[in-house]
């Protein structure tokens, strides 16, 4: 299991990620959505150990990560990356074989080319051997982001940080990445955290949400629970917008600005209870605890909570 | 089998692409001929007269002397005159040394091509060296102090810089004895065999080190900002994702693409290289093809002028056609285009 306790990542003044616990567990996918600048793909980076929390740790089957030398290689082969854009993430002058077998040279795999072979395979690129020799600019935008998946799947992962892994495909296209990914979950038991600003994309392939906004974690639960019966206002308004949501709920105020985080509920300003006068003292005044890596649902708003400690 | 079915029409592809870069360099080519033999009319003097001098001669030798040359033709006649011979790969005879100047081009270019191409190799590997270095880790301190140092050098006037050095470590100063030669390829009692090579080669350290230092620069800013751009890209965080270390990704990706830019322009200053330099060769007197293009201008031999201008312009825009086709070679994504 991967798991991030109290991450805190920082660039300069800007707290890009601000307490954040989460895990992600082999045969799960997990969606991490919000706005961009989020700190989304920070979280995402750091998770891979491409960034050094400022406190908290990130750990890998109850080990932290160590930033330095083999074990850090280790940690690797477990958890891949698969990036946005597969034009980017593919060296322009390298053959999808030098691409796939990247990794397994890297990590001295034995039997390089069955390796390259297989996990060609395991991307839905059939026969591999065909794909060996050709240019990434040869293929299709979804054949491309298939490589990059089997340039991750060489090395046996157990866990796949995908960050947006379908935005910049066609939408034909992406149905099919999204059936890639829960097929290797089912046959590979393959857990993923996929990061992404769509909603709809976390609805079709995750089994569990995590929203966040600012640099924190607001709400999470299972997939159902959060989408179909969101309690924090800003995930409500982030559902709002889908097409078929009866009302729109519009965000006023600045865009969120991690160097200059709100005080008492980082959403305040924005949020569309306090604007409508249904908000309570500790919005503005006090800030609301990290929320816990657990697989049950929470979110962290005063509004909720309240009402929820007067039903119960 | 796809890799065949596909390589035919790529082949075929770059074949039309180099004949068109090529048509486009053979038209350059007849602009730099016109451009040449007007140019040089520009410039004030009359060799005929400048040839004269010391020699005590009657107007009327000197008009015999303008006919043999061939000025007292006119311009639009002595410019087809040219043209002709010029077609005919025949640059003339020089008005000074009274010899084909096709034969003293083929003497002075072994010195500049010794020289000058030595420089571009030492310049070119220190460019790309540093360029690939400060690019990766930009606002080091390896960056900060190797991008300031080369741009001083690239701004320095290099008969200033050449003068600096020829004063300094050739005629010696104070305490520091004169370590190296003040002109010319070698000495006049050097030995033969290996000892000539050692002699010539220490003839070449000032004059290589004025060109390096005044160019390098150049390879570096290129090389810098390319590496830069590869730095960004998703496929470097791919690789260090994938548990490549950092040395190795500089290696293996970074540095192979950003060559391409780089490799461009160190052919395009190829060409230059059969042009010399002609400050450097005048400070040093090195008897290359820059020192005879500096004679004739002072006279100004006109043919002799016309002819180096025309081999180095010519070799300038061959080498930049060169570099388009190789750039084409060398890069897939161009390549089946």
């Amino acid at each position: 299991m991967l798991e991030a306790t109290d991450v805190v990542v920082e660039f300069g003044r800007a707290r890009a990620v601000d307490g954040v616990n989460l895990s992600v567990a082999p045969g799960e996918i997990v969606a991490l959505v919000g706005e961009s600048g989020c700190g989304k793909t920070t979280l995402a980076r750091t998770l891979l150990g491409l960034e050094k929390p400022r406190s908290g740790n990130v750990s890998y089957e109850g080990r932290p990560l160590s930033y330095s030398g083999r074990a850090l290689r280790a940690f690797r082969r477990q958890v891949q990356l698969v990036l946005q854009d597969p034009t980017g993430s593919l060296n322009p002058r390298h053959t999808v074989y030098e691409a796939v077998a990247e990794g397994p040279r890297i990590h001295k795999l034995p039997d390089e080319e069955a390796v390259v072979t297989s996990a060609l395979a395991r991307a839905g690129l059939r026969p591999p051997e065909r794909f060996f020799l050709r240019y990434p600019h040869e293929l299709s935008g979804g054949q491309r982001q298939r490589v990059v998946i089997a340039g991750a799947l060489a090395l046996d992962p157990k866990i796949l940080i995908a960050d947006e892994p379908v935005a910049s495909l066609d939408a034909s296209i992406r149905g099919e990445i999204l059936a890639l990914l829960l097929r290797l979950r089912d046959d590979l038991g393959l857990g993923a955290l996929v990061v992404t600003h769509d909603l709809g994309l976390a609805w079709n392939i995750a089994d569990r949400v995590a929203v966040m906004y600012l640099g924190r974690i607001v709400e999470s639960g299972r997939t159902e629970d959060v989408l179909t019966n969101p309690q924090h206002p800003y995930t409500q308004a982030l559902l709002s917008v889908l097409p078929e949501s009866p009302e729109r709920i519009i965000l006023t105020g600045e865009p969120p600005d991690p160097t200059q985080i709100p005080s008492g509920c980082r959403f305040h300003p924005r949020c569309q209870l306090v604007a409508a006068g249904n908000g309570i003292d500790a919005c503005h005044s006090t800030p609301l605890p990290v929320l816990p890596a657990t697989t049950d649902p929470q979110v962290a708003c005063h509004v909720v909570q309240a009402l929820q400690a007067a039903s119960s | 089998m796809t890799v065949v079915i596909e390589a035919a029409p790529a082949r075929h592809g770059l074949l039309r692409y180099a004949a068109t870069k090529a048509g486009g360099a053979l038209l350059s080519i007849a602009m730099v001929v016109v451009a040449t033999f007007f140019l040089f009319r520009m410039l004030p003097g009359d060799p005929v007269r400048a040839l004269a001098v010391g020699r005590n001669m009657t107007p009327e030798q000197l008009d015999l002397e303008r006919a043999r040359l061939g000025l007292d033709k006119s311009i639009p006649e002595q410019f087809l005159h040219f043209v002709g011979q010029t077609l005919r790969f025949d640059l003339g005879t020089s008005y000074e040394y009274k010899r084909p100047v096709l034969d003293l081009i083929g003497e002075r270019i072994g010195p500049t091509l010794l020289l000058t191409g030595t420089a571009l190799v030492l310049a070119v590997s220190l460019g790309i060296w540093q360029g690939a270095r400060a690019g990766w880790k930009p606002g080091s301190r390896f960056d900060r102090f190797s991008t300031a140092i080369s741009l001083v050098l690239w701004s320095v006037p290099t008969f200033w810089l050449g003068l600096l050095l020829l004063m300094v470590f050739a005629a010696g100063i104070g305490p520091i004895p004169g370590l190296f030669p003040t002109r010319g390829i070698s000495s006049v009692d050097a030995p033969d065999g290996f000892g000539y090579v050692l002699d010539v080669a220490q003839h070449m350290v000032l004059p290589c080190l004025t060109l390096v230092a005044v160019v390098y620069a150049q390879y570096l800013l290129v090389m810098r900002s390319s590496v830069l751009d590869e730095v960004e890209q998703d496929y470097i965080t791919t690789a260090r994702a994938k548990g490549l270390k950092d040395d190795d990704i500089r290696r293996r990706h970074a540095v192979p693409n950003a060559l391409l830019p780089t490799v461009t322009l160190v052919f395009m200053r190829i060409g230059f290289v059969v042009g010399g330099a002609v400050t450097v060769e005048a400070i040093f007197s090195w008897p290359g093809l820059g020192q005879l293009f500096y004679e004739a201008i002072r006279v100004p031999d006109f043919t002799l002028m016309q002819g180096t201008f025309l081999l180095i312009t010519v070799s300038v825009i061959l080498m930049n056609t060169l570099a388009d086709v190789i750039y084409h070679v060398l890069d897939p994504r161009v390549r089946s285009v």
